[in-house]
């Protein structure tokens, strides 16, 4: 049996062609969460709007997304339409896949928030003469953040390690460029060791900011707080 | 003079089968007071919503100062920023300070500048008295508090006609008197004002008229002092009698 090698461990810890995989997932998971929330706005507003097919519609894509496993989806996507002519790269299926998934969540999460603002703030803002845009912007979109963020945040961080998924379609992504070396090297348990820790580091990273957007939209929400602000 | 509310005719229905507002006609001189009371469910709050169109209607007119309120022409934000509303629970925006929210919709609604609102947002502060809590938040003042600021963010669009659903019925009963007491002063600068309140001390004080709602319908719209005198329906007499008795 072969123990613990430290060496190497060091070695991979500052391995660039494992950083750049770091670097993959964390491009991912920001072009995964800024689309899939912009689609995922899209979503709930046809959720909320007050066409009754435009409901269902969104209805059946969240019902759809949510009821089949991210790694069906992706080799749909990157193994199975080019079936039917439809080609995508590597990076496409990926994105597009990640996006679809967060965007079905995320609409959820945004719906609930928006929902949650009481009616007569939405009135309050109208009589001082807003338009609907304007009541969305100053009124009813900073109140359903503070609602949206924590649930917003752990899809972060889920998006984070959900990316590895797509290592099956040889997304080349931090587990993905793990594995490859493993192949080379034998080294499993330091290499996996080596991935975790990097997905622990972003995660935690994460964390960290997450917990600062939680303060900035939780003012007007906490009396000891704001009345030690104001000191 | 011109009237400065007009309601004609005006009917409105909650879905198909309920009609909540029966040919309703109601109007309002510059620097009336007119107060609305009636039994709950009567139809008050919807009413006074239709008259800055929160509320649509199906059938009547409805203008303010000669602005259309009802019919497809109606500029609805353009409308609602010359009239000023203060709700039954306050509706202050709880994520804006005091200040925030007297100055939110000067600068995005009429484009004052920031230093302008603000301005304007200290000198309503200091009239009804709140000038200490021009930067805490509505989670940390009272109830009363509360109000006195949302009838200072409706004073900072100078509007030309206010709208009160209630003002008072969510207070504390030591609160109700530093509100009425801002409302009163209001009243006597020449405030238009359309207010829907069971205080009746409040109505004696200052109102002009009386309309009292029942079933959806106005059913009298009389001189307070004849209202108090001897209310002319029998229903008003009813919720006359039952107010009072406390
Ligand atoms: N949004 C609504 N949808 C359906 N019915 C409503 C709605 N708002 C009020 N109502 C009904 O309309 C009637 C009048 O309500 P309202 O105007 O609030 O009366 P008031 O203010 O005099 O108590 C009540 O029967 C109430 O239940
Ligand atoms: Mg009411």
């Amino acid at each position: 049996m072969k123990g613990w090698n430290w060496d190497g461990f060091f070695e991979y810890l500052t391995n660039t062609y494992i950083l750049e995989g770091a670097a993959v997932t964390l491009g991912l998971t920001i072009a995964a969460m800024s689309l899939g929330l912009v689609a995922g706005c899209f979503v709930a507003l046809l959720r909320m709007s007050p066409f009754r097919i435009l409901n269902k519609i969104a209805y059946f894509y969240t019902w759809l997304i949510r009821g089949t496993p991210l790694l069906v989806q992706l080799i749909i996507i990157y193994t199975g339409l080019p079936q039917l002519g439809i080609k995508f790269s590597v990076l496409e299926a990926t994105l597009i896949g990640l996006v679809m998934n967060e965007a079905a969540y995320l609409s959820e999460i945004i719906r609930s928030g928006i929902s949650s603002v009481p009616k007569g703030q939405s009135n309050a803002a109208r009589a001082v003469g807003m338009t609907d845009v304007q009541m969305m912007r100053y009124i009813v979109a900073p109140q359903a953040a503070r609602i949206i963020i924590p649930p917003l945040g752990n899809s972060v961080n889920g998006c984070l390690k959900t990316t590895s998924i797509a290592s099956i379609i040889s997304m080349e992504e931090l587990l993905r460029r793990t594995q490859v070396l493993i192949q080379e090297k034998f080294m499993v348990l330091e290499l996996f060791v080596v991935a975790a820790l990097y997905y622990l580091l972003m995660t935690t990273a994460w964390d960290l900011v997450q917990r600062r957007i939680e303060r900035h939209f939780g003012r007007g929400y906490d009396i000891k707080a704001d009345t030690a602000e104001q000191r | 003079m011109k009237p400065m509310i007009v309601l004609e005719d005006v009917d409105k229905w909650y879905g198909k089968s309920f009609q909540v507002l029966q040919s309703c006609s109601l109007s309002v001189s510059p620097g009336e007071v007119v107060v609305v009371c009636g039994p709950s469910g009567s139809g008050k709050s919807t009413l006074i919503k239709c008259v800055n169109g929160l509320e649509p209607v199906q059938g009547g007119r409805i203008t303010v100062k000669d602005m259309e309120v009802t019919g497809a022409r109606a500029d609805l934000p353009k409308l609602r920023s010359h009239v000023g509303m203060v709700f039954q629970h306050f509706d202050l925006f709880p994520h804006m300070t005091v200040t925030e929210n007297i100055c939110i919709g000067q600068t995005k609604v009429l484009g004052r500048s920031r230093a302008e609102a603000e301005a304007k947002a200290a000198a309503l502060l200091e009239r009804v008295g709140m000038t200490a809590h021009a930067r805490k938040y509505p989670i940390q003042l009272s109830g009363g508090q509360q109000q006195r600021i949302a009838i200072a963010r409706a004073l900072a669009m100078d509007p030309v006609a206010l709208l009160f659903d209630e003002p008072t019925s969510a207070l504390d009963p030591e609160m109700i008197t530093e509100v009425l007491d801002v409302m009163v002063g209001l009243a006597k600068e020449g405030m238009t004002m359309l207010v829907v309140t069971h205080e009746m001390g409040f109505a004696r004080k200052v109102a002009d008229r009386v309309v009292f709602m029942d079933g959806g319908e106005v059913v009298e719209d009389t001189p307070t002092d004849d209202f108090f005198a001897a209310p002319k329906s029998q229903r008003a007499v009813e919720f006359l009698s039952k107010i009072l008795a406390h």
